[in-house]
Formats: structure tokens, sequence, C-alpha cells
């Protein structure tokens, strides 16, 4: 009897107030409600937790793996980073010693 | 863009497709670096297929595996055994639960993987065809079979199939508890009375020949191995496993005071090998083809829990459609 094939949720699990909430699995249930229920005895029986998130599978949208190179810089950006430069070396040229 | 966390199904994924010689390269340097593949992926047929295969045989395990356990609830000798016992049978039915749905991740239905258990067309490990008849017996497998298990699991969660790695690494930390309290329950028994002793040494007597066996058909005789690991499927052989597991967990037993009766069994010092007599894999297969001691009241048992929870089911899915519960008055 095809009783149990429900939608599926993907849950989220949160340590600590003021961590992010982690992508953990997911479950299958009728609604968001039971989804939670079943979210808790699954992925909140062990470790802390004092938030869960249940979101709909169907309501998350992602880029596809073969179109990772959208996330490659076309040229080199080392500009925007604090390790493209040699601002240390430059500042003990000029006597300055302590941290930058 | 795309669903996240469809099941999909991918074009030219059999040998013989357009491009497949190609694509298939590409997926094997890819597995060969260590990446993880994810269900979006493309991926070979026979990835998909041997995946499904292993993950549902390793899901209904873990409920089979509930069942001579949670048997024993009632009789468990302390109250402190049986909340131990209770809350390692909630972890297993709960592993099966994020089993079932990496397996689905690959486009089988986890309707459908719970009726093939039920119907008794889907495998699972030999170890649960077997009777838990005494306490012992309860101490044996949350021990040994729970050590051979965190073997191949702790091997497989460094696959490279995403979902399955992920569950894994979740069950493992999870089986840690299983082992130790296994082990704590054996201790209990060894040093305990001599008909304590007696019942743990009966019971490991019993056991050998199923724990040898399971990490499956010895690698002369296990026809997918190959492919499994050149996918990093499996990272470790089966008799690597079972060697891995005899290593560790032999001097273990000796130490406990115990015997096994194998004539073969032998430390080699020079190859750092043990040396065993070969399990009966022609008896192994007629187990796990449902012809064990207890197969017939594994799949019964399964399916009377199955059947009787319909209605809460049934419950669950009405209350979609339907709320009517009083709340007290001033709630919301």
């Amino acid at each position: 009897m095809p009783d149990s094939q429900w939608r599926v949720f993907e849950v989220f699990h949160q340590q600590a107030r003021g961590e992010p909430h982690v992508h953990v699995g997911s479950v299958h249930a009728p609604d968001g409600e039971t989804a939670l229920l079943l979210a808790k005895e699954q992925y909140g029986r062990r470790q802390a937790c004092v938030n869960l998130w249940v979101v709909p599978a169907e309501a998350i949208t992602a880029t596809t793996y073969d179109d990772a190179d959208i996330f490659e810089h076309g040229t080199d950006k080392s500009y925007r980073e604090a390790f493209g430069y040699e601002t240390t070396k430059r500042a003990r040229s000029i006597g300055d010693t302590k941290e930058i | 863009m795309v669903l996240a966390t469809r099941a999909f199904e991918c074009a030219n994924d059999t040998p013989g497709d357009a491009g497949y010689d190609d694509r298939l390269a590409a997926f094997e340097a890819r597995v060969a670096r260590g990446d993880k593949v994810e269900p979006g992926d493309w991926m070979p047929h026979d990835y998909r297929q041997q995946l499904i295969r292993l993950i549902h045989v390793h899901a209904n395990s873990e409920i089979c595996g509930a069942l001579p356990e949670g048997c024993w609830i009632p009789h468990a000798p302390s109250f402190k055994r049986k909340l131990a016992l209770c809350a390692k049978v909630q972890d297993e039915v709960g592993h099966a639960q994020l089993l079932y749905r990496a397996a689905e991740t690959l486009g089988k239905s986890r309707e459908e993987m719970l009726e093939e258990l039920i119907n008794g067309k889907a495998k699972y490990s030999n170890v649960f065809h077997y009777h838990a008849k005494t306490w012992a017996d309860v101490c044996v497998i949350a021990w040994l079979i729970d050590a051979a298990a965190i073997v191949n699991q702790t091997m497989m969660a460094d696959g490279s199939y995403g979902p399955y790695s992920r569950a894994l690494k979740r069950i493992c930390y999870e089986e840690a508890f299983h082992l130790t309290h296994g082990y704590d329950m054996c201790i209990s028994l060894a040093t305990g009375s001599k008909i304590q002793r007696d019942l743990l040494q009966d019971a490991l007597n019993r056991w050998w020949e199923p724990i040898m066996m399971f990490h499956g058909p010895s690698d002369k005789e296990s026809k997918h191995t190959e492919m499994l690991m050149r996918w990093r499927i499996k990272l470790m052989t089966n008799d690597e496993q079972r060697q891995t597991f005899l290593k560790k967990y032999l001097p273990k037993i000796f130490n406990l005071g115990l015997t096994l009766s194998d004539p073969n069994l032998r430390f080699d010092d020079v190859t750092k090998e043990w040396h065993y007599t070969e399990p009966d894999w022609k008896r192994f297969v007629e187990v796990v083809r449902g012809n064990g001691p207890a197969s017939a009241l594994r799949v019964a048992t399964r399916r009377l829990a199955h059947e009787e929870g319909a209605w809460v089911r049934r419950a669950l899915a009405a209350a979609e459609t339907k709320r009517d519960i009083p709340l007290p008055a001033g709630a919301n």
C-alpha cells in the first residue's frame, strides 16, 4: 500500500544561537509540522540543537555542477584579497614594525 | 537551473551509447581525484545500479538488525541496559531512514524499497537471518557485529557518492556508542559468574561463522569488487575488511578468556595476517536468499509492523487536509 511516499523536506540544523543553520539531510512528511517532528527524531537525537528548519525540497532551486565555471574569475582578482598585497614588507621599510 | 535534490536519470550512461567512453573517462578521472559524485551529476548506469543495490541492502539490514535486539528490550537484565538497548534500536531504525533517502537520490523510491523488503525480494545482511537466543547473543551482536559494521561503514564513508558518504558519517558517529556499549556488556559477562561466562562462550560459538561471513564472499568469489573499487564505491575488498576486523578484535576476544574452535585460526608473523578456515560461501548465499533460520520471521515481523502502522500514516496524511485539533482558549 503506497501510503508513505510523502513529499521530501530538506532539514537544516542549528547547533547554537548565532551559528548558521546547516543542511544535514532530509525526511519524508505530509506537511511541514510532521516534517519537523520527524526531523527532530532523525537529526536532533545527538549533538546540540537549538533550532531546526524544514524546507520542501521542490522549493530549492540550485545551480548545476556543470556550470561551476560561472564562479571562476576571468581575470586575476587578487587585488581584492588581503593576500594580494606585500604591504607588511613595505610598512617595515618605512619603520612601521607593528601588526598592520 | 535545476531542483536541488530530485532523483536524476542521465542520458548516454551505458557502454555503446554516443559519447559514453569520453564521459566515462572524465567520470573516472574525477572519482580517482577523490571528488564526490552528487545526484545531478552524470554517472554510469552500472554505478547508479550498484549503489542502489548496496544502499538498499544496507538500509534493510538496519531495519532487520533492530528486530533481534528489539525482542530483548523487555528482557534486559537492568534498567540501564534497557535504556541503552532502546536507544540503539532507535538508532538502527533511524539509520535505515537516512539510507533509504540516500538511495532515493539515485532514482528508486522508498516505497519500492520497503515493499521489496516486505515481499522477501530484497536482501539484507546475513547476520540478521539468525535468532538471538540468549542475552549473550545481544551482547555479541552489539560488540562484534557492530564492530564489523564499523569497519565496513568507515571505509564506505570515504566513498565517492556524496549522499551515501554523508549519511554514513552520521551513522558511524552513532555506532561508536553501540560498539562501546556492546564491549561493556561482553566484559560484564566475561568477568561474571561461570554461568555468565558459559553463556557468552556459547553465543560466540554460534555467531562466529556468521560474523566471518559478514564482510561478504572471499575476493576470489566476489564478482563486482574490481569495478566497485575503481569507482570508489568500496575502498577495501571483502577480505581486506575481514583482516582489519580480525586484527583488531581477535586479541580482544582472547583477552576476555574466550576461545574459537577454528583449527586453522593463527596469526602469520611473516604476512602479518590471520589465517582462518574459509566460510561455506554456498551456505552464505542460501542464507541471504532468505533460507536462514530466522529469515521468514524477520520478513513477517517487518510486514506486521508496516501493516499495523498503516493507521498512523493515514492519520498523518489526513492531517494535511484537515485540522480540527481543539486548541485551548487564547491559543494562537
